[in-house]
């Protein structure tokens, strides 16, 4: 007996895509397999490492914990999704690329992920609160110390890149958050 | 696996009528890693994150009615203030990203004695609403929890909110575990004063085969405390407090602690609770009293 499979649009990093999955495919498999995005990582596959990490209208989320006919209707942003149309890198990205904030980069996309959101609603962590923001990804390389100061440096470039921008400091975060 | 996704709540309960098999699922972080690990294979899932309404809360009353589907997140930015035991049990819950799906539904739905929502419900004698095709029937969260995973919600019902009274005095919440994010509480304790009726309100976490009160300690607590004007219990009395919550719990060893250790620590967060909650309630005194 064959499996029931269905026809699915997904709307990821702004772009319309279609896929024809069955029920229980998970967001990260589809968005792999079906959609060649590959940037987004999976490592346990349960839910705790944290590498699968994509943003479901803007709120970082487990791919691996959700199914790809559950994520019609919603905005997906995969690591892909991050840098500029020109390649400019993110400033989370460029800052991780400063610190050493990767090594395998098997974590990566889902670090990337989590403290691209997390830093429009803090722009202005303290090391504390950059710790517990990444407290749900886990890395097996770095110690997770270059990973903080990652953080925080993504924190400061943004700010500078505000500041820089016409309208000043007011325009970090406007926009952004939802 | 039949998937079903209903678009309106009446769509909901009338597919959970029709197959009472069919397991729901909202932001998935229970259900999908029981999937992933293929512990557990439903015949159908119900997707209710379509379903308009359940991520949304409301007063009620003098409380707060929560949609079962709020996910933690919302919580913690929102009612720090109407529940405050809860919304400190939500900003412990996992993860950022677990915060962003989980919800208080999904908790009471699958009723692990380590849900961390479950203390606070049961101390703050929150109210959970269930539906069916049949009508709404309400039950306290302290008569929800009947067995290891088993609760009064019947198979043809969904769970559709949960009544938060409004609180009356300090709330508490405590857990231990082995980091701060991503793990299962090794156990849990939540503590509400509630200076109207001048009682005391517990709940148990990951220490016994459902989450648990301590009906003696709250009773003890209760006439210990001094209402009028919150003054310092005496340390024999947190002591004795601590005591006998740790022996309302019901622990096992596993593999994120001893029985022995559950207890001791029980204790050791109840003494703290109360000793703070009384503090808050001196502190706060003029507002609450």
């Amino acid at each position: 007996m064959s499996e029931e499979l269905h026809e699915i649009r997904l709307r990821v990093n702004g772009a319309e895509h279609t896929a024809t999955v069955p029920a229980r495919r998970l967001l990260s498999d589809c968005l792999r397999q079906d959609l060649g995005l590959t940037g987004t990582h999976v490592g346990c596959e349960h839910g705790v490492c944290g590498a699968c990490t994509v943003r479901v209208d803007g709120r970082p989320t487990r791919s691996c914990l959700m199914f790809a006919v559950s994520a019609q209707g919603h905005e997906i942003t995969t690591v892909e999704g991050l840098a500029e149309p020109d390649g400019t890198l993110h400033p989370v990205q460029r800052a991780f690329r400063e610190c050493h904030g990767l090594q395998c980069g098997f974590c990566t996309p889902g670090f990337l992920t989590v403290v691209s959101a997390y830093l429009e609603d803090n722009p202005d962590p303290t090391e504390e609160e950059a710790r517990e923001a990444v407290g749900g990804n886990l890395c097996r390389c770095t110690g997770y110390q270059n990973i903080v100061k990652a953080v925080l440096r993504a924190a400061e470039i943004r700010r500078e890149e505000a500041a820089a921008a016409p309208g000043g400091e007011r325009a970090a975060g406007a926009g952004e958050r939802r | 696996m039949e998937f079903l996704s209903p678009a309106t709540w009446e769509e909901a309960l009338a597919a959970k009528s029709e197959r009472p098999d069919a397991v729901p699922i909202m932001g998935g972080t229970d259900v999908m890693v029981e999937i992933n690990f293929d512990r557990r294979r439903p015949p159908a899932l119900i997707d209710l994150t379509r379903v308009p309404g359940l991520r949304e809360w409301r007063a009620d009353g003098d409380g707060v009615r929560l949609g079962a589907g709020v996910p933690y997140t919302g919580i913690v930015d929102a009612l720090g203030g109407a529940a405050p035991a809860l919304a400190a049990a939500a900003r412990s819950v996992a993860s950022p990203q677990i915060r962003n799906r989980g919800s208080v539904g999904g908790n009471l739905g699958g009723a692990s004695p380590a849900g961390d929502a479950h203390p606070p419900l049961l101390a703050t004698d929150a109210v959970v609403e269930l539906a069916s095709v049949g009508g709404v029937r309400r039950v306290p969260a302290r008569e929800f929890y009947l067995g290891p995973r088993r609760t009064a919600r019947r198979d043809d019902e969904l769970i559709a909110a949960v009544l938060l009274p409004a609180p009356a005095g300090p709330q508490r919440f405590a857990k231990v575990g082995t980091r701060n994010a991503m793990v299962i509480a090794v156990v849990s304790f939540a503590l509400a004063l509630d200076a109207r009726s001048r009682t005391v309100g517990t709940g148990i976490g990951s220490a016994g085969p459902t989450p648990l009160r301590a009906p003696g300690a709250e009773e003890f607590a209760a006439a210990e405390f001094d209402w009028e004007g919150g003054a310092p219990l005496p340390e024999s009395a947190v002591h004795r407090f601590g005591e006998l919550v740790a022996a309302a719990a019901r622990p096992i060893d596993d593999v994120r602690g001893s029985a022995g250790y559950r207890r001791h620590a029980l204790a050791v967060l109840a003494r703290r609770a109360l000793a703070r909650a009384a503090a808050d309630y001196r502190e706060g005194g003029a507002r609450c009293a």
